[in-house]
């Protein structure tokens, strides 16, 4: 190779560096005018375009296609308005929610669990939809717990989309293996100790009984298990801590002497929601606290073999920590958005047989249908409209979950206190102590989170 | 204006550069000086609340043993990813043979990516069939809870660590060790120095600032110390492995606290522009 003279390197470099300069100047402008063109609407009807999240990824082909149809037929009963989804696994991610809309990347629709409701509401991250609750059409025969909790100071925040209560998800294959009846699950916790310890004395890497302890699922889970046992996290004016409480002691009590006097619990921390889920769908975990989804979960993301799962009702239940989510609206929505987002919602996730209601085509595309995973419109006649629908089509064995139905009905559901997420870092610390190690103070770890958490109430006004 | 024109190349690099540090580095450092004052939800315009996210952080429970942990993460760090990786230098630079191979060996961990490296230790950790306590049963010891235990957690995140990071700091060392002109050994030898002296009087004093050099940049590293403790622990077990930055992760992610997560940064960055400023002195003070 043959280099050229200093002069002609340095009129090439000079002229690199122009075109280098005038391509980032350029990337910069089209970055800058990238802002989407107003796009007149065929017909006379006003266009409008809207994002919308939860388009299943690209590794459920069928789903994604099912998605695909329900997005072609929205558009086309709406002539105008374009929907664009996007398909950001999990839907919700606390750690890019609110960088996404500061940056103007939120979809128009978006969902958020229900441990996130106050966070999102009070810090005015979710448009008042309360003019347009009249585009749901069964508004009315939603829960009415369901609704309020996107409900504050009488302004409503989103549209509740799923409801479910805390059960007790059991691995059926394990209890035959164990040699107990998987048709009659345990009623109480002592039954479940026996029933975990049947199990992890099937080998050494099963596990009865699995449970978390970190990353807050341990706060989380502390906070079921006390709700079920009649216990509170917080007393009812939310000023002071309440699970330095017999049921509190109970749920740690319980936990300590099933790790380390039955030996039942498995010898590692799990932290974090799918450390708990991949091991239930390797099939060697027996039982673990979790609302029905926790079946289709394990079925569907983990891989597990969906007549191996069953779900009964919390052992001896006073009350059931609410789970679910609603799908709520980009403050920064036009007024078109708004109304072509509250009707998308209407469509996909609220019209009986459409959209996610749409069991017969779930059960074509191999869908697991029959799971009581949704109880938002409860026994309202929308709500025995999607049951009736569900088990007509259902795929799965439905009676491995008729115990749960039934219990469900009868516990009153119970919502996550004031200042979650940090409540449940200090629980976590209480919950991995009993699980971690075998001396560990239920009576001061209880107190030394009480404390906290009593700190921080004050500190928070 | 000839001069200009002359060195226009140069200024185009140069600003290219300072347009990426004015963009990702310095921009987002004001950014998150004046968020630290700021309660904010990122949507509605910010309110200022002078320094309550300063007192938030202090109070919230997790504080201290944060910056305990980080304290102690950083000493252990430093015991083993300062001395380990200066002794493996050492042996390298003594051997004869298999040289270049060796130092490839050493440096193999560092083209991992940090999570692939974090995800192959949470294997080697697991109290069932780890490696780690595989190998222990093999020598008739009992197994170790590791990331299982608020004893071993974070002397096993300080493995993972140096484990990550010591070819980096070996390759280093070994430079500046290749520099020190051979006739000082010789001469060291002459006078009926041993080994150990021979490090002491020649190799330490001719690498004394390269030492140091390394000594703050890995103190400043090793204290914002987060993919360990996020990807291992979730900071447990009992808090024994939350870290200064993990909690602001926690702050700005979990608790949507973005204010209160810039506070944290503020005082975390307080403290290593200190060992900044020390490094600073320590080397213009150098006479070498």
């Amino acid at each position: 190779m043959v280099w050229g003279t200093s002069h002609q390197k340095g009129q090439t470099m000079r002229r690199s560096t122009g075109l280098l300069l005038v391509t980032v100047l350029g990337l910069g402008a089209t970055a800058c005018g990238s802002g989407e063109p107003a796009t007149p609407a065929t017909g006379g009807a006003e266009a409008v375009t809207i994002t919308v999240a939860c388009q299943p990824a690209r590794t459920a082909p069928k789903e994604r296609q099912a998605w695909d149809d329900d997005v072609a037929a929205f558009m086309k009963a709406n002539p105008g308005v374009t929907v664009k989804s996007t398909d950001q696994q999990p839907c919700f991610d606390p750690k890019t929610f609110g960088p996404k809309l500061a940056g103007g990347q939120m979809e128009t629709v978006f969902v958020v669990p229900v441990t996130n409701y106050d966070d999102v509401i009070s810090q005015g991250q979710a448009l008042d939809v309360t003019p347009h609750t009249n585009l749901i059409k069964n508004w009315n025969d939603l829960r009415p717990d369901a609704r309020e909790l996107v409900t504050r100071d009488g302004k409503v925040y989103g549209v509740p989309n799923v409801l479910y209560s805390v059960g007790l998800v059991y691995n059926r294959a394990l209890f035959t293996q164990a040699g107990l009846d998987p048709n009659t699950p345990p009623k109480t916790w002592a039954e479940v100790r026996e029933a975990a310890k049947k199990i992890a004395a099937l080998g050494p890497d099963h596990v009865g009984f699995g449970e978390y302890s970190g990353g807050n699922t341990g706060g989380w889970h502390f906070t079921q298990a006390i709700y079920g046992r009649g216990g509170d996290v917080l007393t009812p004016d939310n000023t002071k801590a309440a699970f330095n409480s017999p049921e509190g002691r109970a749920v740690l009590q319980t936990l300590h002497d099933m790790r380390w006097a039955d030996n039942s619990m498995g010898n590692k921390l799990l932290i974090g929601w799918e450390s708990l889920m991949v091991a239930m769908g390797g099939g060697k975990v027996g039982m673990m606290l979790g609302a029905p989804d926790v079946v289709t979960d394990v079925v569907t993301k983990f891989r597990g073999k969906v007549s191996d799962y069953g779900i009964t009702g919390f052992p001896e239940a006073k009350a059931s920590l609410s789970g679910g989510e609603a799908y709520m609206i980009n403050p920064k929505a036009t007024p078109e958005q708004v109304k072509a987002g509250m009707a998308w919602i209407d469509f996909r996730f609220n019209t009986v047989g459409k959209g996610r209601f749409d069991f017969a085509r779930g059960k074509a595309i191999g869908n697991p249908v029959g799971v009581p995973d949704n109880a938002v419109y409860g026994d309202s006649p929308t709500g025995q409209a999607i049951q009736a629908d569900r088990v007509k089509n259902a795929t799965l064995p439905v009676e491995n979950y008729q115990s749960y139905v039934e219990a469900a009905a009868s516990i009153p559901p119970k919502s996550e206190p004031v200042h979650a997420q940090e409540i449940y870092a200090i629980l976590d610390v209480p919950m991995s102590a009993v699980l971690s190690r075998k001396d560990a103070d239920i009576g001061q770890l209880l107190a030394d989170a009480e404390t906290k958490v009593n700190n921080l109430l004050a500190a928070k006004g | 204006m000839g001069v200009l024109r002359r060195n226009l190349t140069a200024y185009g690099f140069l600003c290219a550069a300072l347009f990426c540090f004015t963009v990702f580095a310095w921009y987002p450092m004001v950014r998150e000086f004046v968020l630290s004052f700021q309660k904010t939800d990122l949507i509605n315009p910010p309110e200022w609340v002078g320094l309550a996210n300063f007192r938030g952080a202090v109070q919230d429970p997790a504080f201290w043993e944060a910056w305990l942990n980080t304290v102690e993460f950083t000493f252990l760090a430093l015991l083993c990813g300062y001395a380990v990786p200066f002794v493996v230098a050492l042996v390298l630079n003594e051997l004869r043979h298999a040289r270049a191979y060796l130092r490839f060996v050493v440096y193999l961990p560092v083209m991992l990516p940090p999570i692939v490296a974090v995800l192959l230790f949470r294997w080697f950790y697991d109290p069932g069939p780890g490696l780690f306590n595989q190998l222990l049963d093999l020598a008739g010891l009992p197994p170790l809870a590791w990331l299982d235990s608020s004893s071993t957690a974070l002397i096993s995140l300080v493995l993972v660590s140096t484990w990550m990071n010591m070819g980096s700091a070996t390759l280093i060392y070994l430079a500046a060790l290749q520099n020190i002109p051979s006739e000082l050994y010789e001469a060291a030898e002459l006078d009926g120095a041993g080994i150990f002296r021979r490090i002491r009087h020649v190799t330490i004093p001719q690498t004394r600032l390269i030492l140091l050099l390394m000594l703050m940049l890995q103190i400043v590293a090793t204290m914002q110390v987060f993919i360990e403790p996020y990807m291992l622990t979730g900071g447990g077990p009992e808090n024994s492995t939350v870290t200064v930055a993990y909690l602001m992760y926690q702050f700005a992610f979990s608790q949507m606290n973005y204010g209160q997560a810039g506070a944290l940064g503020m005082m975390l960055m307080l403290v290593l522009l200190v060992f900044a400023a020390l490094q600073l002195r320590w080397t213009r003070e150098d006479p070498a």
